[in-house]
């Protein structure tokens, strides 16, 4: 092995890799580097190092009306998809269920069907059904299409939690319902927590259904940068953009690093 | 109720708000627009119900639609080789590094984190005509005059690259890291030069994952109609585009309902060749 280390191969592919790290992430330095440009233009050259975009985002109305919706919707999407998904993958992992492979292919159809096709359906479905695009329709949309990810995320968590531990609580005459909020509740919170924050960023992203779905003069975050893209990229979308990759990006390491915490703190 | 009986039941109870959800909300939709794409819309607006073939006709005949589904199929095809291509060298760089792994595959996870719209609009500051390129191009003394490089089918297919590159390398070194790498030593020990240990033994064996992540590039690459619509010019529409067009612009519903299902057609067919061939447990594996 020790030889790999400076083969000309390892070489090449180690250089490959840095290179594919750039085109990965040049792109998205190039959105922070430009938020902080005092040119009116969001746009090269820098002319200067200015907060001035992000004073004029936080007094922008339609953004922050945006950010409000997606917000509420990213909250309600993330209660729902994952009260329903813990639900699921504890039938899944826990009991032994016929036709378990069925089921999880079931489970996961919503990303099996491409997106547009999953829009266009719920849409002219709810709508006969008497449900016009309205928030409504845009969170069913939301728990549909992130519930999916929760399951796999939490199935793949909750595999990992020893049942002997609640078999443990039972036999020292613990009731199942004492058992599951004082035991298996407890050790099953990171996944919990995991599959929440998934379900949140997924629907706090969402545009391809979003658009579809949504009711005129309602916006979400990304549904109001793809309007604003319509004009021209104004320094204004690279600052949003930099509040976005501090989010998404900031939220899930911070949550990873609680959910570390917590199953740290429970020393399982 | 016996115990059993019980410990029968429990699981179904778990199970039925989110079968139920996906049924309401996803199953019967669909039948829905089955049923609603031989319906027809009429000069007033509004569609009449009945058993017409007229969407079919349109949508499986007309030429406009068949070369813009192609198109399609051709994006999605370049978009999976080139993610193949610069996804594969990575993932095992990646899986074979002796640095930190998790966090190599981290940082190459995390614009999978930032959302689409911002990445994929962000390639419009690196090529746009006052963006890094031209701007560096001009100072160096290259051009004298701003190119226009965006807006075309190659700017559509990088920003999809860009956008399902992780998808690729997640599926890749999933695979590549569950390889027992004492194999590649016994090749090797036995007198394969390293490069036919690896074609022979460890490419063979990281081919689900490549499939896989070859399945997740092409499908979500061909049922994409934001890339067109914000790094494409007018001629690079994809199917999904008509798909918005009609339900969303033309509110022909019916029409929209026979291409939505010609598109679910077509990718379902992909998936469940992968089903039949290599099953789905390989791709809940990566994207879990």
């Amino acid at each position: 092995m020790a030889e790999r280390a400076t083969s000309l191969g390892w070489q090449v592919i180690r250089g490959y890799a840095v290179l594919v790290y750039i085109f990965m992430f040049l792109p998205v330095m190039v959105v922070v580097l430009l938020s902080f440009n005092a040119s009116q233009f969001g746009s090269f050259p820098m002319t200067g190092f200015s907060f001035r975009w992000f004073i004029e985002l936080w007094e922008n109305e339609a953004i922050l009306r945006a950010f409000r919706t997606s917000v509420i919707l990213g909250l309600l999407t993330a209660a729902i998809s994952t009260t329903l998904g813990v639900l699921a993958s504890l039938a899944l992992v826990r009991y032994r269920v016929p036709g378990a492979n069925m089921i999880s292919t079931i489970l996961i159809a919503p990303i099996l069907v491409p997106e547009v096709v999953l829009a266009v359906a719920l849409l002219l479905f709810l709508n006969f059904l008497g449900v016009n695009k309205s928030f409504t329709l845009l969170l069913f949309g939301h728990v549909i299409f992130t519930l999916p990810f929760v399951i796999l995320v939490v199935q793949a968590r909750l595999i990992s939690i020893r049942r002997d531990v609640e078999e443990a609580a039972m036999s020292l005459g613990a009731s199942p319902v004492q058992t599951f909020f004082q035991i298996t509740l407890p050790l099953m919170l990171p996944a919990v927590l995991a599959g929440a924050l998934f379900a949140f960023t997924i629907s706090f992203d969402d545009i391809t259904g979003t658009l579809f779905w949504k009711p005129g003069g309602v916006e979400t975050v990304p549904t109001q940068i793809f309007a604003m893209l319509r004009n021209s990229i104004s320094p204004e979308i690279n600052a949003l953009g930099t509040v976005m990759i501090v989010m998404t990006v900031g939220l899930p390491l911070l949550g990873a690093a609680i959910a570390r915490q917590i199953s740290k703190k429970s020393g399982l | 109720m016996s115990v059993e009986a019980r410990e029968k039941r429990q699981p179904w109870i778990l199970l039925s708000p989110a079968l139920t959800a996906i049924t309401l909300l996803l199953f019967i939709p669909l039948l829905f627009i089955l049923v609603y794409s031989f319906w027809l819309r009429t000069a007033t607006g509004a569609d009449e119900v009945g058993f017409y073939l007229d969407n079919w006709r349109e949508a499986l005949t007309d030429a406009f639609y068949r070369d813009i589904l192609l198109h399609t199929l051709k994006v999605a095809a370049i978009t999976t080789v080139v993610c193949a291509v610069l996804g594969y060298p990575a993932a095992y760089f990646i899986a074979r590094s002796k640095g930190n792994k998790p966090v190599l595959l981290l940082l190459l996870m995390l614009p999978f984190w930032i959302s689409y719209i911002i990445r994929t609009m962000s390639w419009i500051n690196i090529l746009g005509v006052s963006g890094a390129l031209n701007t560096f191009l001009l100072w160096v003394g290259i051009i004298n005059e701003p190119m226009q490089m965006l807006y075309n089918e190659a700017t559509v297919i990088l920003g999809l690259v860009h956008f399902l590159l992780p998808f690729m390398v997640l599926n890749v070194f999933v695979s590549l890291d569950g390889i027992d790498e004492t194999l590649e030593d016994a090749a090797n020990s036995l007198g394969a030069t390293r490069w036919q240990s690896f074609l022979q033994v460890t490419l063979p064996l990281s081919l689900p994952g490549l499939a896989a992540g070859g399945l997740l590039c092409f499908v979500l690459g061909a049922g994409t109609y934001i890339t067109p619509l914000v790094l494409g010019g007018t001629s690079d529409a994809m199917f999904a585009n008509l798909v918005f067009e009609a339900i969303i612009t033309q509110l022909n519903w019916p029409l929209g309902s026979a291409l939505s299902l010609m598109l679910l057609a077509v990718l379902g067919a992909l998936v469940m060749i992968y089903n039949r061939y290599l099953g789905m447990a390989q791709l809940m594996k990566g994207l879990g």
